[in-house]
């Protein structure tokens, strides 16, 4: 019985850990092309962040942290920089 | 079923060693199948070790004590409950559950960046899967769960009574899921490195996991603070012991990675810092796994020293720490920040200088913890580290963090005017001063003590700035939306989660840090040896001894007491206290004796706690010089009936031995009623604390702070971004 329970387990182990061999449809080209997405993913990642940044700008303003002259400032220097990563974005997916 | 866990643990490495060589293979040559294959090793390890952990625990819950680990801790009158938790109360069992807690977090962590950060996540694989051969290894040659004995005894040892307690079921697993976790962006962080691929994505990726890693940390400090303050019987929750100290280093490491992140995800600023902060926070998870398992620092909480465990983690923390400076140096151009400190007057300004301050703590606490191994290492002997070493350096280090995260939630990112600074600086200021101004006059001696006096004056500055920036928030959201207020808090809250976790985890720890400057400098404490009848007073209050308590029961003998407690004349409670011996299985402590003299023992503390005061007490009933010469004429009379019974036939024996056993029993529960019917002086600690209560509150705000910054962004909040990304693209088209 512990022997049959060591095979069974043994077997769901080797099941799990060779499915990816076994796989028959081809990679898809997103998967097999790892430079462009890493590049891309890293993009949004910032875009990402860059959106948080100038969402988290206008709440300091509307809760009174920035004046109007500081938000202004802020918020213009923060959309410049969201609309290089979105440029940059862009030139990432057309490669 | 032994031999099933034992073949798991070594199926369990095999897969882990396999999975490190096919998730590098599989980088190194290009071919997603093997790394996907490394990747799902973790899953079939996260199987294997669940299947393996379910074996042990029911092997402790059926009492069976063929397993070693399940005879040396645990037994058939330990309650069901405990029975469970009896595992990690082993050092076989705590390094399983490390592996098992490991594999299930690297398992979901790896699922959920299955289709991002793909360069980085192979090296991640192997890391992870290096950790899990570790402690796997550990398992199967130094501290074996399924180790099993050839001749079973009939009664198991029983858990440590001081394990006994309700958070003991949950302290040690939530402190490993911090542990744990906290490899999950180490093991990111040194893929970053490896790969060179270091913006800010490797954190994005990463954040939750560091996130619910410094939350579940946390509730495990605090749990064991409960525990030592309900269960250890010495009134204290903190006690600056290594253990403890191994605990907070990676929370105070975490806390400031948290904050750092902000600063590089939305300037591109402080990467060498990141990356080396949460790279010694993994360090520091290790080290304080190591410092549990090892016993080389004497704690009330480590395990039995074992060299040769020992040895192994000292390589493998060496190995973290010279891979991770070599790969940080290697990479230093790269980790350049992308721009500069705009303004000394800015959130990441406040953020720089708490890094600093909880950095510097954590050095602090680091030295002062391993000073004593340094001194013996020096000067041949140990010299002991108290609380009294520890409060001139934490205390002022934790007022700066209190005042800055005042500081923090009313200061805006990159830059900020005089004019403005002024005007949100001045409700928080001015309830500070009133803060002050009502203490010095309302509560006496206050003044003499500056320090818990600054940290009462911070602590109400920073819950006045969280509680102005909630007002603040809500004010604008009413303001747009024309929401009750109530509903507008809901959104702001849901759409801004991470912020206002974050206000909220600010609010609870100024409360935490009021009640523990409260509670450590103002409490009075005293002994008093009392018979029932007698009094003892502190701080006003009359405490009378009211009555002896005693129960004999099959676990354990009870000795208890009640007390009265008034003040002014005026009843205030009714405290109850009691001291528990459970028998010894030392047959040479004697048949009766071994039910007096054991050296397992517990208190249960008598506990009226207030939210202004906290009445504490406990009975020291260890000595019972009153019952001792019955005992020892007991045992004579027991060992002479035994010898004569062992000289009966075996068919005579079986009777007699019962008879005598009823007898035993008989006696040694007429024993314990003496304690009521001719009762003897004993021993009371009696405490009284200010404000304990804020420390337990304030822990509460901490998790529930935590848990809304870490519940996932909503739709809503997700279409908004879609929304800003047409603005932008708007924006961009018009310039």
């Amino acid at each position: 019985m512990e022997f049959l329970l060591v095979m069974v387990a043994a077997a769901a182990v080797i099941l799990i850990v060779s499915a990816p061999f076994r796989r028959v449809e081809p990679e898809t080209a997103e998967a097999q092309d790892t430079g462009t997405s890493s590049k891309v993913a890293e993009l949004e990642a910032a875009r990402e962040a860059k959106y948080r940044e100038i969402r988290d700008a206008e709440l300091d303003h509307r809760t009174g942290k920035l004046s109007d002259e500081d938000f202004h400032s802020v918020d213009n220097a923060l959309r410049a920089e969201a609309i290089s990563i979105l440029q940059a974005l862009d030139r990432a997916k057309e490669h | 079923m032994a031999t099933v866990g034992h073949a798991l643990l070594i199926l369990g490495l095999v897969v882990a060693v396999y999975g490190v060589a096919a998730s590098l293979y599989g980088v190194r040559t290009g071919q997603r199948a093997w790394v996907d294959s490394g990747r799902r090793s973790m899953y079939a390890i996260a199987g294997v070790m669940t299947f393996a952990f379910l074996i042990i625990e029911v092997a402790f819950l059926r009492s069976d004590f063929s397993y070693n680990i399940v005879a040396s801790a645990s037994s058939t009158t330990t309650p069901t409950f405990y029975k469970a938790a009896a595992v990690w109360s082993t050092q076989q069992g705590s390094l399983l559950l490390w592996v098992w807690l490991l594999s299930l977090w690297s398992s979901l962590a790896l699922f959920l960046t299955r289709r991002r950060v793909r360069e980085i996540v192979p090296y991640a694989t192997a890391i992870l899967l290096g950790f899990c051969s570790f402690f796997t290894m550990l398992t199967i040659l130094f501290a074996n769960p399924f180790s099993t004995s050839a001749n079973p005894p009939a009664e198991g040892a029983g858990l440590d009574p001081l394990l006994r307690h309700t958070t003991m079921m949950i302290h040690p697993p939530m402190v490993y899921t911090g542990y744990t976790m906290l490899t999950i962006p180490f093991a990111f962080a040194l893929g970053a490195l490896i790969t060179g691929r270091l913006s800010a994505e490797w954190i994005q990726v990463t954040r939750r996991f560091a996130l619910a890693a410094w939350l579940c940390l946390g509730i495990g400090v605090l749990l064991g603070a409960r525990w030592s303050y309900t269960e250890l019987g010495w009134g204290g929750y903190w006690a600056w012991d290594p253990v403890e100290n191994a605990a907070l280093m990676p929370w105070l490491l975490s806390t400031a990675f948290l904050h750092s992140i902000m600063i590089q995800e939305k300037r591109g600023m402080l990467k060498v810092w990141n990356v080396s902060l949460i790279l010694a926070t993994g360090t520091m998870a290790i080290i304080g796994t190591f410092l549990v398992r090892s016993g080389i620092l004497s704690s009330i909480h480590a395990f039995v020293s074992d060299p040769t465990l020992n040895i192994s983690f000292v390589v493998l923390i060496a190995v973290m720490i010279i891979a991770s400076v070599s790969l940080v140096v290697y990479r230093r151009a790269e980790l350049r920040s992308e721009s500069q400190l705009d303004s000394l007057l800015s959130r990441e300004a406040v953020f720089l200088i708490q890094n600093l301050v909880l950095v510097a703590l954590t050095a602090v606490i680091f030295w002062l913890t391993f000073f004593p191994l340094i001194s013996e290492a020096v000067t041949g002997q140990e010299q002991s580290i108290g609380p009294p070493t520890f409060r001139p350096f934490v205390v002022p280090l934790a007022l700066v963090i209190v005042l800055l995260s005042g500081i923090g939630p009313i200061i805006a990112w990159r830059r900020v005017t005089v004019a403005n600074l002024r005007r949100n600086f001045a409700f928080p200021t001015a309830a500070a001063v009133v803060a002050a101004v009502l203490l010095l006059t309302a509560v006496s001696g206050v003044g003499g003590h500056t320090f818990a006096l600054l940290m009462f004056c911070f602590g109400t500055f920073a819950l006045a700035a969280v509680a102005q920036e909630f007002w603040r928030g809500v004010r604008a959201r009413r303001a747009m939306t024309h929401e009750a207020a109530p509903i507008a808090l809901f959104s702001l809250v849901r759409r801004n989660r991470r912020r206002y976790g974050g206000y909220t985890v600010h609010a609870g720890l100024a409360v935490l840090l009021i009640g523990v400057a409260g509670s450590s400098t103002f409490q009075h404490q005293r002994y008093a040896t009392m018979k029932p009848g007698q009094s003892a007073n502190i701080d006003g209050y009359n405490i009378r001894y009211v009555r002896s308590t005693a129960v004999p029961s099959a676990q354990k003998i009870s000795f208890g007491a009640v007390l009265d407690v008034t003040k002014g004349g005026h009843h205030v409670t009714t405290l109850r206290t009691s001291y528990g011996i459970y028998p010894s299985q030392d047959p040479s402590l004697g048949v009766v004796g071994r039910f007096f003299n054991s050296n397992s023992v517990e208190s249960r503390i008598g506990l009226d706690a207030g939210p202004f005061h906290d009445i504490w007490t406990v009975v020291n009933a260890a000595d019972v010089p009153p019952l001792q010469p019955y005992i020892t004429e007991g045992d004579a009379k027991f060992a002479s009936l035994l010898t004569a019974i062992s000289k009966l036939p075996p068919s005579a024996q079986s009777s007699q031995l019962s008879t005598l056993f009823a007898l035993r029993d008989r006696l040694i529960t007429e024993l314990t009623q003496r304690f009521v019917t001719h009762p003897w002086p004993v021993q009371f600690l009696l405490i009284v604390s200010p404000l304990v209560s804020w420390l337990w509150f304030g822990g509460i705000i901490v998790a529930f702070g935590g848990l809304i910054a870490l519940w996932p962004i909503p739709v809503l909040a997700r279409r908004r971004v879609r929304s800003a990304a047409y603005a932008a693209r708007l924006a961009r088209d018009l310039a």
